[in-house]
């Protein structure tokens, strides 16, 4: 967008909503719409405070663990399916089917099997993160270019060496990008799974806030954790556009 | 030689059932040891499944269930169709409007279910209103990203052959952008069952929500998996004819062929 | 098809189609063309030849109407150009088909944009498509076609709706090489045949000899019309002894010896 020869930068526009927001929250409009400013300050009156740090911890804590577990996991499937044909044709329709599958469903499986508790948590925030991740590195090991394999061979790599110095190179663009969008995912589960049980993090704190009708609270926590998905996901992309400006030069 | 073109086919459906006896064996196998008092076996949650569509309790539950879906997909295809093309066809609809759905888009918008149950209560409208938040926001930047992502070269063609504005937007941006916008309302309608079972299970059990909750509620474990077991199956045979349709009805829309 | 070419020698200057008079173009910084001068001749095939970069595509989407110069103006017929314009059609290098068109549908699309009525166009069409050796695929769609049958479906769209200038951006260059052996000697009978004015971008030294009866060479930094060569008997020669002519060997020569110092 280009205002009288000036690029208004991308996200500039956001601060026209949060106009919007204080003046639609001044209006008294709505009980549910405190001003832009009340729940800053109200953000900034909370965010000292052991509950609202608790509920940070624990769910960065699921957060954390619920990733490393879909990386760990999901990365070598993806390869293994991506070199061997029979598994990757027994696990790829399952592996479909979660990706699409409406996780939220087995959420009350988890809370019977696992209690209602972090673990539960965790494990959904790895279902919600992996199946992206599992496809993008099978994809990123298929894709791999038949002349860059054929070359290593030629040069008489070992089988070792054409996995660490060739494949999982090759590969890392698409695992990356299997572990953006695989993250962005992970943050939805964590939240969806802390609502569902809660007793935990920012779920609880939304209980409260909602059962006390704590309007100005309850944005405040809405605000910090967009802020912090959406942060997460802008860092995320650049990196992924840094990585693939070098891949792009292989 | 039609044995031997048939072969390759034999194979994946093979390995496909193989890989389904496998996946329904383990769930059998652990049901018998159990692995927790909450594992019914495959069989016990099949039967289970059996009874409730024969008393009828699963189709209502459908109804329950489908109908905020349907309702809320509606609305999302039809405002996030339109406000994408808006935002990809004006720079400074773009500029206003692009950042909302990019933040929508990643953020955990799920959080926002309370707000809505203490603004709209635990009736329809909250449910319709979580499958479109859930929806709305990747139908939108699928469809601005598509309008924007024509190929200068088919506008430009279009031009040159004297289309005025509306003929290039109607006879070649919208074309050219509906695979995209297609895949854009599969995707969204992935987030909608995503958001209608959380409204269930989340604001008021009802519909398939309701067999699940109930039927841990008391313990009716084999019930309980075949309702979530029928849900998911559901929602990706859905999305499988979904994806079937966008393939057959955009063949050959999306493959370079600019050069061989 | 071994047909001999012989064309009238036109008596004094022939009639000016299209001309470009002092063209510029910048695109920000970047100086695409500079005071850019040159005509095109009516009825005759005028190639654009320089490396890439030096601002041919430009200065063709410019007597399209697609893009506005700088400063300069562009006349055709000795009317100034504002925009696309019923008199001149444009073929694009990587074809520009609608991919969920049929072929009938992509020939008749001009004619449609036109406010043809269907019938009217289809049959039209029809024809184009007949005479681009593409009798039977009207209902094919491009991704069943060939790089070379994609291109045959751009030129009858071009041709269908008769303009008097038709553009030619580099419309061989994504085809194979026979094909486009093929399509060079079809463009020769194409400008026999029909009186209209080519301008044909090409950065093929061979191509342009062989098909121009001018040839504008471009040099870049900042683009302008470096020599203007006009291969004289050429035209007059059979199609299949071309290549073996002195004077075919001589202009490819002297073409290459302007331009080498530009290849890095
Ligand atoms: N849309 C554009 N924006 C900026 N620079 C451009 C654009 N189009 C072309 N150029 C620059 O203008 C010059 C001429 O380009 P072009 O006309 O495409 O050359 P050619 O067709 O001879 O290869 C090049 O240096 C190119 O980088
Ligand atoms: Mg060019």
């Amino acid at each position: 967008m280009v205002v009288f020869g000036y690029r208004l930068p991308g996200m500039s526009s956001l601060l026209i909503w949060a106009l919007v927001w204080e003046l639609v929250g001044r209006s008294d409009m709505s009980f549910f719409v405190p001003p832009l400013s009340e729940v800053v300050t109200t953000l900034f009156s909370i965010i000292g405070t052991a509950a609202f740090q608790k509920a940070l911890y624990e769910t960065a804590y699921a957060f954390v663990a619920g990733v490393f577990f879909a990386v760990v996991i999901g990365v070598p499937t993806g390869i293994l399916m991506g070199k061997n044909r029979l598994i990757d044709e027994l696990l790829l329709p399952w592996v479909n089917i979660f990706l699409s599958a409406p996780l939220t469903a087995l959420v009350p499986v988890l809370m019977v099997l696992f209690g209602f508790g972090m673990k539960s948590i965790i494990i959904t925030t790895t279902l919600f993160a992996i199946w992206i991740i599992i496809l993008n590195a099978r994809v990123g090991v298929m894709q791999i270019n038949r002349s860059l394999v054929e070359m290593a061979r030629s040069f008489g790599a070992t089988p070792w060496d054409a996995f660490t110095k060739v494949y999982f190179w090759a590969a890392l663009p698409e695992i990356l990008g299997g572990v953006r969008i695989g993250v962005i995912r992970a943050v939805k589960g964590v939240i969806i799974g802390q609502l569902l049980i809660s007793i935990v993090g920012f779920g609880a704190l939304f209980e409260l806030y909602s059962n006390n009708f704590l309007m100005a609270h309850f944005w405040a926590v809405l605000l910090v954790l967009f802020a912090l998905a959406f942060t997460l996901s802008e860092v995320l992309a650049w990196m992924e556009r840094r990585l693939s400006y070098y891949s792009s030069k292989r | 030689m039609p044995l031997l073109q048939r072969l390759p086919i034999r194979r994946s459906l093979l390995l496909k059932l193989l890989s389904a006896l496998l996946v329904f064996g383990a769930w059998e196998i652990a049901g018998r040891v159990p692995v927790s008092y909450a594992f019914p076996t495959f069989f016990e949650s099949m039967s289970a499944l059996w009874t409730l569509a024969i008393e009828g309790t699963l189709f209502s539950a459908y109804y329950d269930t489908l109908k905020p879906l349907v309702i809320g997909i509606a609305i999302s295809a039809f405002i996030g169709i339109a406000v994408g093309l808006w935002i990809g066809l004006s720079s400074w609809f773009d500029w206003l409007f692009s950042p909302i759905f990019i933040v929508m888009q990643a953020a955990p918008l799920a959080a926002l279910i309370p707000l809505l149950v203490m603004i709209y209560g635990i009736g329809l409208t909250s449910k319709v209103f979580v499958v479109c938040i859930m929806a709305m926001p990747v139908i939108v930047l699928n469809t601005a990203g598509a309008v924007r992502n024509t190929p200068t070269n088919l506008v430009e063609m279009g031009q040159s052959f004297l289309a005025n504005r509306v003929e290039v937007i109607t006879k070649i941006i919208i074309p050219a952008a509906s695979p995209v916008i297609f895949s854009g309302l599969r995707l969204g309608v992935s987030a909608g069952f995503i958001g209608a079972i959380l409204a269930e299970l989340k604001i008021t059990p009802t519909g398939v929500g309701d067999i699940i909750s109930y039927s841990r509620s008391v313990a009716d474990y084999p019930s309980m998996y075949a309702a979530i077991f029928s849900i998911i199956l559901l929602a990706v045979l859905f999305l499988n004819l979904l994806e079937r349709i966008e393939v057959t009805l955009f063949e050959g829309n999306d493959r370079g062929y600019a050069s061989d | 098809m071994a047909m001999p070419q012989i064309k009238p020698v036109e008596s004094g200057a022939p009639e000016i189609a299209v001309s470009a008079k002092n063209i510029s173009k910048n695109y920000g910084d970047v100086e695409a063309l500079k005071d850019l001068t040159l005509e095109f001749p009516k009825g005759q095939l005028t190639s654009l030849l320089g490396p890439s970069g030096c601002g041919k595509t430009t200065l063709l989407k410019i007597i399209a109407g697609l893009l506005e110069p700088t400063s300069g103006i562009v006349e055709v017929n000795g009317k100034a150009v504002t925009g696309p314009g019923p008199d001149r059609a444009f073929v694009f290098q990587d074809f520009a088909l609608l991919p969920w068109a049929s072929v009938l549908r992509n020939v008749a699309f001009g004619l449609e944009l036109r406010g043809v009525g269907k019938s009217e166009r289809e049959d039209i069409a029809a024809k184009y498509i007949k005479d681009v050796g593409l009798g039977g695929f009207e209902g094919s769609f491009p991704h069943e076609l060939s790089g070379g049958m994609r291109q045959r479906v751009g030129l009858a769209r071009a041709l269908s709706v008769d303009a008097e200038v038709l553009l030619m951006d580099e419309p061989f260059s994504a085809v194979d090489e026979q094909t486009r052996r093929k399509f060079q000697e079809d463009l020769l009978s194409l400008v026999q045949n029909e009186n209209k004015t080519f301008i044909f971008v090409t950065h093929s030294i061979e191509e342009a000899v062989y098909v121009s009866d001018q040839i504008a060479i471009l040099l870049p930094r900042p683009s302008r019309v470096s020599d203007i060569i006009r291969p004289s008997d050429l035209r007059t020669k059979d199609v299949d002894n071309i290549r073996r002519d002195p004077e075919y060997l001589d202009t490819v020569d002297r073409i290459w010896a302007l331009l080498r110092t530009y290849v890095e």
